[in-house]
């Protein structure tokens, strides 16, 4: 007999695996400021010192790379904003009530600036008001920063994080100790939170709605990341029934382990390249580990979140050369800067649509400086001849040829310096925008590649943002425009000869895998994490079989029916060869 | 001490830019400066001060200077005011 809990809440399963683990309750916007008194006034003081000059850091990071974009008007309130950071009566005004009144600085930084903004806002001038935010922004930057300081002192290992939504920054954060798994109120299954899990190979549940409510900081709780369910203070039995999970979790990693040195090749001898994402720097161990054939897609924008400044050339060089010599001989894709959306910092720019805007190949065209930066590092860094350039979010023609002159600029330049790079570097593009997808055959004859981004084909192509948990049902990836939409840039690709992959989420769905490969697809990246499941997927299937699959799910017309017809399959053919947990 | 009144002659008035330009100038100087506009009296030398005046074109604004480079250090701001900032 099955029981009831009332102790289970349910989200989205984002991330598979299982913990059980104390909570951390990480509650960013809903901080208050409280009026406690401080006992130590050095460390008060050195910590104020330090969310300073981190807040002048992000200035000028944004300064560099948004001066030309936002014009003269814009660039003076970033320098106005730098210089109140250093401003002698500010800053002596608080360090003196820290020390007299032994409040905290984020107390202090508040009420004094607050005065200012108060006094702005009594003026009638319009601009005035504008102005009153400006400082708001700044003040709300050092009351950030002193808080990330105090949260990186409170972070111990091995929790699990609740929180309302992560933000890439977060993560870069919680990468740093050993966090056991993730829990959001907000977001959906392509969420940033999601991704990083799955990158980092632990459990994550999201869109939980009232996770931060109901769970209370050190309460004991098992997160599952297969079911997305929540399990608040378990008691002994639940606490039993998960220890065994885990237990078979352990013994089915043990027989992916064995997974390793096999090659991707279906029963009747497809070979599909499996390669690996890299998201971030510290997977690399875990990519090698799995064997993957290769990187498909270095996601570079995080460098942005790893140095606390503006990566130069040669900081991006030796990253870059450094991956292309551990997958060595395999090849690597180096994606430039895909900034924007909601894709890291940068540009403190509020617009209204950023999916709609300012991001990818859009922002490298206008800031040459910062295209070329990346390029010339790439190149430096593809002596091995391993290395490919991708180029993300690309809408029209236009953008590939006129980043293509510009690699071609670089490589004249670092022939003149006598610096050493791969001639032939294959030049690839993300096929993420529907333009792109229609296009394809036009720019098959410009590139040497391409990669399909599903995450983002998706949400263009049915209007549905997927960080948005309201909508993320109609975020749909077995919807019949996505699959014909794949059939025809996989074809359309094939046929122009050149080489076409998938680096989005979907190619690691166990129940779409199937499809893709049927639809034609031979070389698909996934999380380190998904290549031992890949792996077996394909190696229990038959080309043909998949062949017809895909061909039936192109007639459909509905995502129900295409979805159930997949969901069969699975059950059918591959529910006897993936130990299923359930 | 030096007190001068200063009439602002440019269209845009006293904004952001000549503001930090002003807070700039007058952190040359080791003498005090302050600017006085509506019963508000606020430090020169504070970026975040200088802001919080609205000062339109025509509007007048009371500067003091007090200390050992007082004279140079009103020279160099006036001139700056009576330049429009540099933007006329």
């Amino acid at each position: 007999m099955k029981q009831e809990y009332h102790n289970i809440i349910k989200g989205i399963a984002a991330a598979p695996g299982i913990a059980i683990s104390k909570a951390h309750l990480y509650i960013k916007e809903k901080e208050q400021i409280t009026n406690e008194l401080i006992s130590n006034v050095d460390e008060a003081l050195e910590n104020l010192e330090i969310a300073l000059e981190q807040s002048k850091k992000e200035l000028k990071k944004i300064f560099s790379l948004a001066v030309d974009k936002l014009g003269e008007k814009r660039a003076a309130i970033f320098e106005a904003q730098i210089m109140i950071l250093d401003d002698p009566i500010l800053i002596s005004t608080i360090q003196t009530r820290i020390k007299l009144e032994k409040h905290s600085p984020e107390y202090v930084v508040n009420d004094e600036i607050t005065k200012y903004t108060d006094l702005m806002n009594l003026s009638h001038e319009s601009y005035m008001k504008e102005r009153s935010h400006d400082i708001e922004d700044i003040k709300n930057r050092i009351i950030r920063n002193l808080r990330k300081k105090k949260w990186k002192s409170r972070i111990v290992n091995d929790v699990i994080v609740v929180t309302s939504t992560i933000t890439p920054s977060d993560t870069v954060l919680f990468s740093r100790v050993n966090v056991k798994g993730y829990v959001t109120d907000f977001g959906g299954l392509t969420s940033h939170a999601a991704i990083v899990a799955r990158s980092l190979n632990i459990p994550a549940v999201v869109g939980v709605h009232e996770a931060t409510n109901n769970i209370n900081e050190d309460d004991t709780i098992i997160i599952d990341g297969y079911k997305g369910e929540v399990v608040i203070n378990p008691d002994d039995k639940q606490l039993h029934e998960y220890q065994r999970k885990i237990e078979k979790l352990i013994k089915q990693d043990k027989e992916f382990h064995k997974l390793r040195e096999l090659p991707a090749k279906t029963l009747d001898r497809r070979e599909i390249q499996l390669q690996a994402n890299l998201d971030l720097t510290d997977e690399m161990d875990y990519i090698v580990h799995n064997c993957a054939k290769g990187i498909g897609l270095v996601r570079t924008e995080q460098l942005f979140e790893a140095f606390e400044v503006f990566p130069d050339e040669e900081i991006q060089f030796n990253v870059y050369k450094s991956i292309a010599e551990q997958i060595y001989p395999e090849t690597v894709i180096v994606r430039t800067f895909d900034i924007g959306g909601d894709k890291v910092l940068p540009v403190d720019l509020k617009e209204p649509n950023p999916f709609l805007g300012w991001r990818g190949i859009r922002l490298l065209l206008d800031n040459p400086y910062l295209f070329k930066t990346q390029v010339r590092a790439i190149l430096r860094a593809s002596t091995h001849k391993n290395i490919k350039i991708m180029l993300p979010m690309i809408a029209s023609l236009d953008e590939v040829l006129l980043s293509k002159n510009i690699i071609e600029d670089c490589k004249t330049d670092l022939r003149k310096e006598g610096k050493p790079f791969d001639k032939h570097i294959e030049i690839g593009i993300m096929v993420e925008i529907p333009s792109a997808a229609v296009m394809i055959k036009d720019f098959s004859n410009e590139v040497d590649f391409v990669s399909i981004g599903t995450n983002d084909l998706i949400q263009y192509l049915l209007a549905v943002d997927r960080g948005n948990d309201i909508v993320s049902k109609n975020y749909q990836e077995f919807h019949p425009a996505v699959v014909r939409t794949l059939h025809h840039i996989i074809s359309e690709g094939f046929k122009s000869k050149i080489k076409v992959s998938m680096c989005g989420e979907m190619a690691a769905d166990p129940f779409a895998v199937p499809l893709l490969i049927g639809l034609g697809l031979n070389s698909i990246s996934v999380s380190a994490s998904a290549i031992p499941q890949v792996k077996k997927i394909i190696r229990s299937l038959k080309y043909k079989e998949l062949k017809s699959l895909a061909s039936k799910c192109l007639k459909l017309k509905s995502e129900k029916e295409i979805n159930e017809l997949l969901h069969n399959f699975y059950k059918t053919k591959l529910l006897d060869q993936i130990k299923n947990l359930y | 001490m030096i007190e001068k009144k200063v009439k602002i002659i440019n269209n845009a008035g006293m904004h952001t830019r000549p503001a930090a330009t002003i807070v700039k100038l007058a952190a040359k100087y080791k003498c005090e400066f302050y600017l006085n506009k509506d019963g508000l009296h606020i430090n020169g030398k504070s970026i975040i001060g200088v802001m919080t005046l609205a000062a339109e074109k025509g509007s007048e604004i009371i500067l003091t200077f007090d200390g050992e480079d007082e004279e140079l250090a009103a020279k160099d701001i006036l001139d700056f005011f009576n330049r429009g900032f540099d933007e006329l």
